[in-house]
C-alpha cells in the first residue's frame, strides 16, 4: 500500500500519522492493522475538541472478530473526526491511508511528530511481529 | 449435538497430559476452608430406590402452600405444554450457540424471544436475557453510565462514576444488588424518597435543579404494587439530561403503557424480572432478567444478542451478532462480564408467551389485578387492617396490620398459607405491614380461606385500638 502524499510516520500500536500543511496531523490505522482485524463494522470516534495525551486511548475500531483501541500518537486537541466512518466503516479496509482516515489533531508540540517511527522503522516492526 | 461425557480413561489421559494426579489438585489454589466437600446431607452409598424415597420425604415437607406473596416473584399458571416442549432434548440440553451452523434452532428461539420482548416493552432491541431482574437492573445502570447522559455524542471510553437516582420504591433487594455491583466503580446511587400517602415518587417533589445525573430508575409497578407517574418522571429526567431506566413487570405490560411510550421520548433502557413468564417459583430460581433498549444504544447493550441475516447463498439464518461488545473478544473492556444468557428460562418464556398470546397475557394481567382488589377489599373489612396507599395498584397491595406482621405470617404458614411479604424490615416507617398479592391462580375460595384465617388470628389477639376488652 503506497501512501498518497505528505510525510507519514507510524506508532508501535499501528497508527499512521500524516502532517498536513496547516500543521495539524491526520491519524488512521495502517494496512497491516486493518488486514489483521478484518472487515470493519463500527468505529467509535473521539469527540472534536477533546484534549488527548500521547498514547491515550481515543477511540475503538470494531471488526467482525475483534475490537481494538486507537491510541493518540501525539498530545493534542482533536480538530476533526471522519464522520463518514459511521456510514462506511469499510473505508478503513478499502483505503486505510486515504478515505479511511480517523481523526485530525492539532499537536501541542509539533516537534513530537519528528520523534515518531519512520516508514523503514515501521516496516522492521511489522516484520518482527510476524515472526 | 448429543452430550458425550468423559470416561474415566479419558479423564486419566487428560490428567496425565497436563501432569496432574487427580482432578482435585487443579483446585488447590482455593483455600481448604472455602472448598465444598461433597453432599453432607445425603448418606453415602444409597441405592436409587433409597435416594428417591429420601427425596420424596423431603419434598413432602416443603408442601405447596397457598401463595399470597409477590414481592418480585409471582405464582402464575404455566400451561402444561410449556414444560413439555421445553423438556425436548433439543431445547433442554442444547449447547451454547457459538457455531451458527450447528445452532439455528436455538438461535431462532432466542431471536423470537428478543422480538417478543421488544414488542412487549415497545423498545427497539433486546438482548438474549440475563441472570435475573436484580442483576439486569445493575447492568442497566452500568450501561447508562457507559452511554452517558443525553446529548453526549459518543459513549465515553473512560466513563466512570456518576449519580444514578434510585427511588426507594424500587425492590429493596434489587437496590442492594445494584449497590454491590456498582459501588466499586465509583457510581453513586442516590435515594429518592416516596410520598407516604400515594406510595409513589411524587413528580412535584423532585428538585427543579437536580444537578448532573446519569439516569433515573423508574419502577412500574413499584415494589408496593403502586403505579408511578411514569410520563412525568420520564420527562423530568430527560429535561435534566438524565437517561431513563424502566424497571417493569412483564405481565403488567399487557395492560400498562410500555416503557418505549413513556413521556415524550420514551425510556432509554427497559429491564426487569422475567420469572412471571413461564418460570416456576422454585424457591427462588432459576429466573431470568430481560433488557431492551433504544436502537442508538445497542452497542452498549450487555449480554448476548442474536441477529437475523442471510448466508453466502442468500438463505435466511440466525447468528450471534455484535459480539465485539462481549468478553470473549473485548476482554476487560467488554460491556459486561456476561456473555451468556438464561437459555432454558428464556425458552420457557418464549413458549409461554406464544401459547398465551397478547390476549391471553392481557387476561392474566386483568385477573391478577381483579383478584388483588378482591383480596384487599375483603381483608380491610377486618378491624385494624387498612390499605397503606391511596394510588392505583397493579396486582399487589400494601396493608397495615393491627398486630405484628411476623406473627401473622407465621400463624398463616402453620395453616399452609404464605400470607405476604412483611414490609417493616425494609421500610420501618410503615410499621407492621404486609405486601399481599393474588394472582390469577387465587380463587374466591382461596381468598375466603385467607380471610377466615386472618379473622381468627386477629380476634385471638388483644387489639389496643378496640374499645371492647375480651
Amino acid at each position: 500500500m503506497i501512501e498518497a502524499f505528505g510525510e507519514y510516520r507510524y506508532t508501535k500500536t499501528h497508527e499512521w500519522v500524516r502532517r498536513e500543511e496547516d500543521g495539524s496531523v491526520t491519524v488512521g490505522i495502517t494496512a497491516h492493522a486493518e488486514e489483521l482485524l478484518g472487515d470493519m463494522v463500527y468505529i467509535q470516534l473521539p469527540e472534536v475538541g477533546q484534549n488527548l495525551s500521547a498514547e491515550e486511548e481515543c477511540g475503538v475500531v470494531e471488526s467482525v472478530k475483534a475490537a481494538s483501541d486507537i491510541y493518540a500518537p501525539l498530545a493534542g486537541e482533536v480538530v476533526e473526526v471522519n464522520l463518514s466512518l459511521d456510514v462506511s466503516p469499510e473505508s478503513i479496509n478499502k483505503d486505510p491511508y486515504g478515505e479511511g482516515w480517523i481523526l485530525r489533531l492539532r499537536p501541542t508540540e509539533p516537534a513530537d511528530f519528528d520523534a515518531l517511527m519512520n516508514r523503514a522503522a515501521y516496516a522492521t516492526l511489522v516484520a518482527e511481529e510476524e515472526h | 449435538m448429543p452430550f458425550i461425557p468423559h470416561t474415566p480413561d479419558d479423564v486419566r489421559e487428560m490428567l496425565d497430559a497436563v501432569g496432574v494426579n487427580q482432578i482435585d489438585d487443579l483446585f488447590d489454589e482455593i483455600p481448604a476452608e472455602l472448598r465444598s466437600h461433597g453432599l453432607p446431607g445425603i448418606p453415602p452409598g444409597l441405592s436409587e430406590m433409597e435416594v428417591i424415597r429420601l427425596m420424596q420425604e423431603r419434598a413432602a415437607r416443603d408442601a405447596i402452600p397457598l401463595c399470597f406473596a409477590g414481592a418480585g416473584a409471582y405464582d402464575h399458571h404455566i400451561p402444561a405444554a410449556v414444560w413439555q416442549i421445553l423438556s425436548r432434548g433439543e431445547f433442554y440440553s442444547a449447547y451454547t450457540p457459538y457455531q451458527a451452523e450447528a445452532s439455528q434452532g436455538t438461535l431462532q428461539v432466542i431471536y423470537e424471544y428478543q422480538s417478543m420482548m421488544t414488542a412487549l416493552t415497545a423498545m427497539d432491541t433486546s438482548n438474549a436475557s440475563l441472570y435475573d431482574g436484580a442483576s439486569a437492573l445493575a447492568e442497566a445502570v452500568l450501561m447508562a453510565v457507559r452511554v452517558g447522559p443525553m446529548g453526549r455524542k459518543s459513549p465515553s471510553r473512560s466513563a466512570r462514576g456518576g449519580r444514578v437516582l434510585m427511588p426507594r420504591t424500587v425492590h429493596p433487594i434489587y437496590r442492594r444488588v445494584v449497590e454491590t455491583i456498582v459501588s466499586a466503580q465509583g457510581i453513586t446511587l442516590e435515594e429518592l424518597d416516596y410520598d407516604r400517602k400515594g406510595g409513589h415518587i411524587d413528580p412535584e417533589s423532585l428538585p427543579t435543579a437536580p444537578g448532573d445525573f446519569v439516569a433515573l430508575v423508574i419502577p412500574q409497578p413499584n415494589f408496593f404494587g403502586v403505579l408511578e407517574e411514569v410520563d412525568a418522571l420520564t420527562n423530568w429526567a430527560h429535561a435534566h439530561g438524565g437517561r431513563v431506566i424502566a424497571l417493569v413487570n412483564p405481565v403488567s405490560l399487557a395492560l400498562l403503557k410500555p416503557p418505549g411510550e413513556w413521556g415524550a421520548q420514551g425510556a432509554d433502557i427497559a429491564c426487569g424480572e422475567g420469572q412471571p413468564l413461564g418460570a416456576p417459583l422454585s424457591s427462588g430460581g432459576p429466573y431470568f432478567g430481560f433488557m431492551t433498549c433504544r436502537r442508538d444504544l445497542v452497542r452498549q447493550l450487555p449480554g448476548r444478542i442474536v441477529g437475523r441475516t442471510v448466508d453466502l447463498e442468500g438463505k435466511p439464518g440466525f447468528t450471534l451478532t455484535l459480539q465485539a461488545r462481549e468478553q470473549h473478544i473485548r476482554r476487560s473492556k467488554a460491556t459486561s462480564n456476561i456473555c451468556t444468557n438464561q437459555g432454558l428460562m428464556m425458552t420457557a418464556a418464549t413458549i409461554h408467551l406464544s401459547l398465551l398470546g397478547p390476549t391471553g397475557l392481557e387476561r392474566v394481567a386483568a385477573a391478577c389485578h381483579a383478584n388483588t382488589q378482591t383480596l384487599a377489599d375483603r381483608l380491610i373489612t377486618l378491624e385494624g387492617v387498612k390499605r397503606l396507599f391511596e394510588r392505583s395498584v397493579f396486582h399487589e397491595a400494601a396493608l397495615r396490620l393491627p398486630v405484628p406482621a411476623g406473627e401473622v405470617v407465621r400463624a398463616l404458614a402453620a395453616q399452609n398459607l404464605v400470607a405476604g411479604y412483611s414490609l417493616g424490615r425494609d421500610y420501618p416507617e410503615l410499621g407492621e405491614s404486609l405486601l399481599v398479592c393474588a394472582t390469577e391462580q387465587r380463587s374466591p375460595a382461596d381468598i375466603e380461606t385467607y380471610f377466615g384465617h386472618l379473622q381468627r388470628i386477629l380476634s385471638k389477639r388483644r387489639i389496643p385500638s378496640c374499645p371492647v376488652v375480651h
